[in-house]
């Protein structure tokens, strides 16, 4: 029997096209699978009857009607902040847990209409604020490399289920890092398209001018083919773009030769482990190889981005979790003295304590008299840190660098303390503030022990580029990996 | 910057979170860390920058004013903690005299 969990996404779609597996069988290898791997902890709601009778459909349609379908037959975990029709949208918060989608996020439709069968929903940080997985109110993930460290985060259910062969791909969110971030420390590919290449609705916001949806898949060839269905301007989200979505997966073989790779100075220069070091220094010697010409760049004010992202990310939070009174939907106290108490029990009982400490922190800065120290004047860096990154495009056609300053770190290392978590995002927030697309790649060195990632950022919307060095990179790195 | 037991009580009312004395005590500590660190930015000369508030090129996104069909009453209302009949049910708001 072949192996379902090895095929690419295309190879899977292509055998479900012409029968030589059915949607059924290949669901029903990934729900097996899923549940084996339950410490891991990567699912908040596996939807096997769901997932089965969608597939049972799938099979019963005729082949001419599959024809279109991109992704026939592929099953797929959806991170839990993403809505799906009928199903628990939990976010991971218990103001949620109860929580039933009346709609559809536009990427599940382009899924569904490709062809996808939505295996579950994927565990997260609370509100995907966070970056370890270890702030949900249903339980920490386990990273499936090794269970005593975390999967990152905020993606880290989607990460550590394509890890571990519980799904052959996911959804994931990013704002600040947390598709990245989580890939990198899951040994997965995770691409962050630029801001508006892909429809935010349904998604439930948490940062609107950060948040992104991308692809968590295996290889680059299959986040290329993902993208290309999620991708495309959506009338609905006002912020998504309309220009055209390139053929990526066609896009992904050429020549390297003659392209510049900007490796920035700041990334590099200490506060990296030693096996990021190393890493990046293979990839950048792999990249040379290819014909890349590496040149070394500068990012000044790159170190005033943590800052900036938790000024205005826990601004934007303050404002948007603001919906989650009680009232309309979600969790509402059950014992209160009048509508404003009601209210404060309600979000007290409701969230956990990070996304309260962001609340608090995000009203701080928006409140009189901090609004100008603060939130103003973090917007005015963002612009410098975009004025940054403009003027090493000028020079490079895109960054090579770490996803994380660091392998995945235990379980409970740094969740009791704050702003060491939050530094952890120092090299995924620039793309965010700039809305950039990057994207994170498995690179393996000698000895590594845990997975480590590469980052690539990238011109805005040129995902095309980005994946082609990604590709790239991939392939010289599991040839040389076979010597 | 002082950000007291106080202080944090101040902000929890703004933000419609009630805390308990742990809580405050925790925030108080952990933010008063937290805004040290970001408040580095105040180290740069920004006069004459401008502020961004989002990424993309795009103003005034408009589109015709027609009727199309939205959540049906029902399904909005399906997830209501306290419903009454086609309305959200809240605890009284006006006091009487």
């Amino acid at each position: 029997m072949m192996d379902i969990g090895r095929l690419s996404l295309s190879e899977l779609s292509g055998k479900a096209l012409a029968g030589e597996i059915s949607a059924e069988e290949a669901a029903r290898w990934f729900l097996t699978r899923a549940h084996e791997q339950q410490q891991i902890n990567a699912f908040i709601k596996l939807d096997d009857e769901g997932a089965l009778a969608r597939a049972r459909t799938l099979d019963s349609i005729d082949t001419e009607a599959r024809a279109s379908m991109r992704l026939f037959g592929v099953p797929i975990a959806i991170k839990d902040n993403i809505c799906v029709a009928g199903e628990t949208t939990t976010c991971g918060s218990r103001i949620l847990q109860h929580f039933v989608s009346p709609y559809n996020a536009t990427v599940v439709e382009k899924l569904i209409s490709a062809g996808a069968v939505i295996l579950g929903k994927t565990n997260l940080d609370e509100f995907a604020m966070g970056s370890s997985t270890e702030t949900s109110f249903f339980g920490i993930t386990r990273n499936p490399h090794d269970l005593d460290r975390s999967p990152g985060g905020s993606s880290g259910g989607s990460t550590a289920a394509v890890a571990a062969g519980c799904a052959p791909c996911a959804l994931g969110t990013d704002t600040g890092g947390s598709i990245r971030q989580p890939a990198s420390f899951c040994g997965v590919v995770g691409l962050k398209p630029t801001y508006g290449r892909v429809s935010r609705y349904g998604l439930v916001a948490f940062a609107p001018s950060f948040d992104q949806i991308g692809p968590i898949t295996r290889n680059v060839r299959d986040a290329a083919l993902m993208l290309e269905v999620i991708a495309g301007h959506d009338p609905r989200d006002s912020t998504s773009v309309n220009r055209p979505v390139p053929e990526f997966s066609k896009l992904l073989d050429g020549d390297l030769s003659g392209l510049k790779v900007g490796v920035i100075k700041e990334h590099v220069e200490g506060g990296l482990t030693p096996l990021v070091a190393k890493t990046v220094q293979d990839a950048m010697l792999a990249l040379e190889r290819l014909g890349v010409e590496i040149i070394p760049v500068s990012l000044p004010h790159l170190n005033y981005a943590v800052a900036v992202y938790y000024i205005l990310g826990t601004g934007e939070t303050s404002s948007n979790l603001l919906r989650y009174d009680g009232v309309r939907y979600g969790h509402r106290a059950s014992s209160y003295s009048d509508l404003v108490d009601m209210y404060r029990k309600t979000r007290r009982e409701g969230f956990g304590q990070e996304v309260k400490r962001r609340i608090i922190l995000g009203t701080f800065v928006l409140s009189t008299g901090y609004y100008e120290a603060y939130y103003l004047k973090a917007q005015r860096v963002r612009t410098l840190i975009i004025q940054d990154l403009r003027t090493a495009f000028e020079r490079v056609d895109m960054l090579m660098g770490p996803t994380s300053p660091q392998e995945a770190f235990k379980i409970g290392e740094k969740i009791e303390d704050p702003l060491t978590m939050y530094l952890s995002d120092i090299f995924t927030i620039p793309a965010n503030l700039a809305g950039l697309p990057a994207i994170s790649i498995p690179y393996n060195s000698e000895g590594n022990a845990l997975p480590v990632g590469v980052q690539l950022i990238a011109r805005s919307f040129d995902e095309a580029g980005m994946l082609r060095v990604a590709r790239a990179l991939e392939s010289d790195n599991s040839q040389t990996g076979k010597e | 910057m002082q950000i007291g037991k106080e202080q944090v009580e101040y902000l929890a009312r703004l933000s419609g979170i009630e805390l308990d004395e742990a809580e405050k005590e925790t925030f108080s500590r952990q933010l008063l860390r937290i805004i040290g660190y970001v408040e580095q930015i105040g180290d740069l000369d920004l006069s004459g920058v401008p502020p961004t508030a989002h990424t993309q090129d795009l103003t005034n996104v408009m589109r015709e004013d027609e009727c199309r069909p939205g959540l049906p009453q029902d399904a909005a209302l399906a997830m209501a903690p306290d419903r009454q009949g086609d309305y959200f049910r809240v605890p009284k708001v006006i006091k009487s005299e």
